[in-house]
């Protein structure tokens, strides 16, 4: 340790009292962003992966118009033929082709209009989060030809149980009279309503039998290992795939626009509020700056009068900060570090949040993501900003002359 | 000796101004916190008014009354007779300032190119009007004239989808009380749009009448839907309401009916105070730290009061008055700004860059934030009660000094 930050130091403890109040005012701040940071990362990372997990996918192959209108004639040729080349091309198995209709679906007691998706037994399960949540009976296999696994509350309001038939009626692609009868192999329970009433899976061959789509889908949907893979893995796919003018190759952003929006308006929103955090650290800090500076008037006008350079005191002034700030740096990670790594394994709960939960395809509880981002992000800004906010301080020692220095009160 | 209260304050105030730069940093942090309260608080207010209002569009009606299995089991089976009776004579009651009944049933739409599942709702168009339950705007054509029209009204984007127009066919079907398929044609006769898109996805009007006999019904009807003064406090229309129905019946309010509603209120409240006094434990460090400097600058200063006679409660008390001074100012120019800023933005901030993610949070496309008195009154309530339990930690040790001692600091 050198003389400069020695003084410094010692310069520190002189008010013991007010530099742990400006430190505790850092520590506050520090734990609580890194906390409120690491949260948002980790409920953004379940909702990408819970909002894309039941029907979207990581990616799809649809018809250019099919997002936006959703018709039936909007549809991909030769669609397991597709899904399959795409398997060799990305070298994973997790592609599979989808249909996608209409109908109103007859038990005996009961008529609902629901939207029907006519899957490939094989692989739905790999691009899927429903096929893993049956609750009774099975998920379809590749032998099934008029089955159908439908949602609980699709179950419910049909009032159908396993081995009940469903009567399907509704149009085909080319606008003829489709119908069909399927049985009820398994009810799939995935705890969220708005899911399990939009669930009614039937084998791919059957959907096309039925709704006269020949070898047509309306989706090839892609799973990639986990989010990050997707940009370079589609990169990778694009120039091997030959889709026409008809077909596009759309990610998950693309396919559900809202959810990087909600992402980011949640963020914006945290942002205000975290800003006027820092701020309000960085005026505690330049508060107490400015007081120390202020006190040792006299003190600095002797060091002038010794010879010491204004640049040299100023220095010093801003060594103090730093160490202030590298103390609240520190101390703040640590205990924002020990609250979030205890609450990863925990989880966060709090009351009134089951319903939000699952306005956002969210678990009930949270577990914050652990990540040098979230641990780091936050104090960091705090710890750039005291710095700058004792600018002005040291600032004002270039200001100083010697004589009337000493003799201020 | 006896120090007027007058004389206190004078006390007080110049102190405080005695070092203006600490004095004018502290109040800019004080009203920068304040402003972040409100504005905070405005903005929140202004999301949760919206998404309940939006709820209660898709939902209409702030109580409704259903046949007891209907909410499990939403079929034309689970329907009931229309009110007559007690009941009748309880829905003219005020406060209920208007009601209607209506058929609500799942349904398929298709036209000659598509089918969708929707909602079909039969209405009776006056008493729509009357609960304010129309559709908020008819870009195409006209709503539905009375309770016998026999054309439907569509949502635009259903419209696109069906890929049907203004004065075409499409056909309603649905199933009768012994499961048969119920069915008929009927024209477009109004396209509408609504606040959210998904809302025009899911609900198509029909006149009341026609439905009815569609699904053969007679004149029975699946739920009533009432209001009455503020959305608010729509739980006070049920206790009334609920004894006069049979005991087939159910009343509900709106956040019985939709939990996610309801605990939208009370989450806003709890967030808002939460975030409130977060903003105030920030700024208290700042706070005490001023205080603390304050009192011991002014150690001799105190120690010679106190040996002249002063005794320590009115040093406690003088203190004291210095930090509520200095609140005070920080929330007057806290809550001027946040006036200034936030009024004239409550005309509507448009936020439609994000209109996707907005809608997955039920939100139109504009955002208007709500400067409501009650948060500027909490704010202030916050900061001045926490304020005043923060500052008394450098009173309580100024008023402890030691006159001999305080004295002899240098």
């Amino acid at each position: 340790m050198n003389v400069g930050s020695r003084l410094a130091w010692r310069n520190l403890w002189r008010h013991s009292r007010r530099t742990w109040l400006t430190v505790g005012a850092m520590i506050f701040c520090n734990v609580l962003l890194v906390f409120m940071i690491s949260l948002q990362l980790g409920s953004y990372g379940m909702m990408i992966d819970n909002s894309l997990g039941p029907f979207t996918g990581h990616a799809q192959i649809q018809h250019k118009d099919y997002l936006d209108d959703g018709k039936m004639r909007q549809s991909v040729p030769a669609a397991a033929a597709l899904a399959q080349q795409v398997r060799g091309d990305i070298g994973l198995e997790s592609v599979s082709a989808r249909a996608v209709g209409f109908a109103l679906a007859s038990s005996e007691e009961r008529s609902f209009g629901v939207q029907i998706s006519g899957v490939q037994a094989a692989y739905e399960p790999l691009v899927s989060t429903l096929p893993g949540l049956v609750a009774q009976g099975r998920y379809l296999s590749e032998s099934d030809n008029d089955a159908i696994v439908i949602g609980r509350v699709l179950a419910t309001n049909l009032r159908a149980t396993l081995g009940d038939e469903i009567t399907f009626l509704g149009s085909g692609r080319d606008g003829s009279f489709a119908a069909g009868v399927a049985t009820v192999v398994g009810i799939v329970d995935s705890g969220i309503d708005d899911l399990d009433r939009a669930m009614a899976h039937v084998p791919l061959g059957w959907f096309q039998e039925v709704f006269a789509m020949g070898d047509h889908g309306h989706q090839i949907v892609i799973r990639f290992a986990d989010i990050d893979a997707v940009t370079p893995g589609l990169a990778a796919l694009a120039p091997q795939l030959d889709l026409g003018d008809e077909l596009v190759l759309l990610d998950w952003d693309a396919l559900l626009p809202g959810l990087r929006q909600a992402i980011t308006s949640d963020m914006a929103s945290a942002w205000m509020m975290y800003g006027v955090l820092v701020l309000l650290v960085a005026f505690s800090v330049l508060n107490t700056q400015l007081m120390s500076v202020l006190e040792r008037t006299r003190e600095f006008g002797v060091m002038l009068a010794l010879g010491m350079k204004p640049s040299r005191i100023a220095r010093l002034v801003g060594m103090e900060t730093l160490m202030m700030a590298a103390l609240g740096l520190s101390i703040g990670v640590l205990g924002g570090a020990a609250v979030v790594a205890y609450l990863s394994v925990a989880g966060f709960h709090f009351p009134g949040m089951e319903e939000m939960a699952s306005q956002f395809n969210l678990p009930d509880r949270i577990y914050p993501e652990v990540s040098a981002l979230g641990l780091l992000w936050g104090p960091l800004t705090v710890f750039v900003m005291s710095v700058f906010a004792a600018l002005y301080p040291a600032l004002r020692i270039f200001r100083l002359r010697p004589v009337p220095a000493m003799r201020a009160v | 000796m006896r120090l007027p209260l007058a004389t206190l304050l004078r006390l007080a105030w110049r102190n405080l101004w005695r070092n203006y730069r600490r004095t004018l940093i502290m109040l800019l942090a004080i009203a920068v916190g304040v402003w972040a309260m409100i504005a905070m608080s405005a903005f929140l207010r202004g999301m949760t008014d919206q998404m309940v209002r939006s709820g209660l569009n898709t939902l209409p009606g702030e109580v409704q009354i259903h046949q007891s299995n209907y909410r499990a089991d939403p079929s034309v089976v689970n329907s009931m007779p229309p009110p007559d009776g007690d009941l009748l004579d309880a829905l003219n009651q005020p406060p209920i300032t208007a009601w209607t009944s209506r058929v609500r049933v799942p349904a398929m739409v298709s036209s000659e190119y598509d089918s969708r599942g929707v909602i079909l709702l039969g209405v009776d168009p006056e008493g729509e009007t009357a609960i304010g339950a129309l559709p908020d705007t008819i870009v195409e054509g006209r709503f539905l004239s009375d309770a016998d029209d026999r054309g439907v009204v569509l949502g635009q984007r259903l419209v696109e989808r069906l890929d049907t127009a203004m004065g075409k066919r499409v056909v309603l079907m649905s199933q009768d009380p012994d499961n048969n398929v119920a069915d008929r044609g009927a024209r477009v006769v109004g396209i509408y749009r609504a606040r959210l898109r998904s809302t025009e996805d899911t609900l198509v009007y029909a006149a009341r009448n026609p439905t009815q006999s569609m699904l053969k019904l007679g004149s029975a009807v699946s739920e009533v839907a009432v209001i009455g003064g503020d959305y608010r406090h729509s739980e006070s229309l049920v206790p009334p309401l609920a004894a006069a129905v049979t005991n087939m019946q159910l009343v509900q309010s709106w956040q019985q009916l939709d939990p996610y509603l309801g605990s939208m209120l009370k989450v806003q409240d709890g967030f808002t105070l939460i975030f409130m006094v977060v903003i105030f434990l920030a700024l208290s460090f700042g706070l005490v730290n001023t205080l603390v400097m304050a009192v011991f600058e002014r150690m001799r200063e105190i120690g010679l009061m106190q040996a002249l006679g002063m005794r320590p409660g009115l040093i406690l008390l003088q203190v004291l008055i210095e930090s509520v001074l200095l609140l005070s100012l920080g929330l007057i120019v806290g809550n001027v700004a946040a006036w200034l800023t936030i009024k004239p933005l409550e005309s509507g901030i448009d936020i439609s860059a994000v209109a996707d993610g907005m809608e997955m949070m039920a939100m139109g496309t504009t955002l208007y934030p709500a400067l409501d008195g009650r948060d500027m009154l909490t704010s202030t309530a916050i900061v001045v009660g926490l304020g005043i339990l923060a500052s008394l930690l450098p009173a309580w040790r100024a008023a402890r000094l030691d006159p001999i001692r305080a004295l002899a600091k240098t």
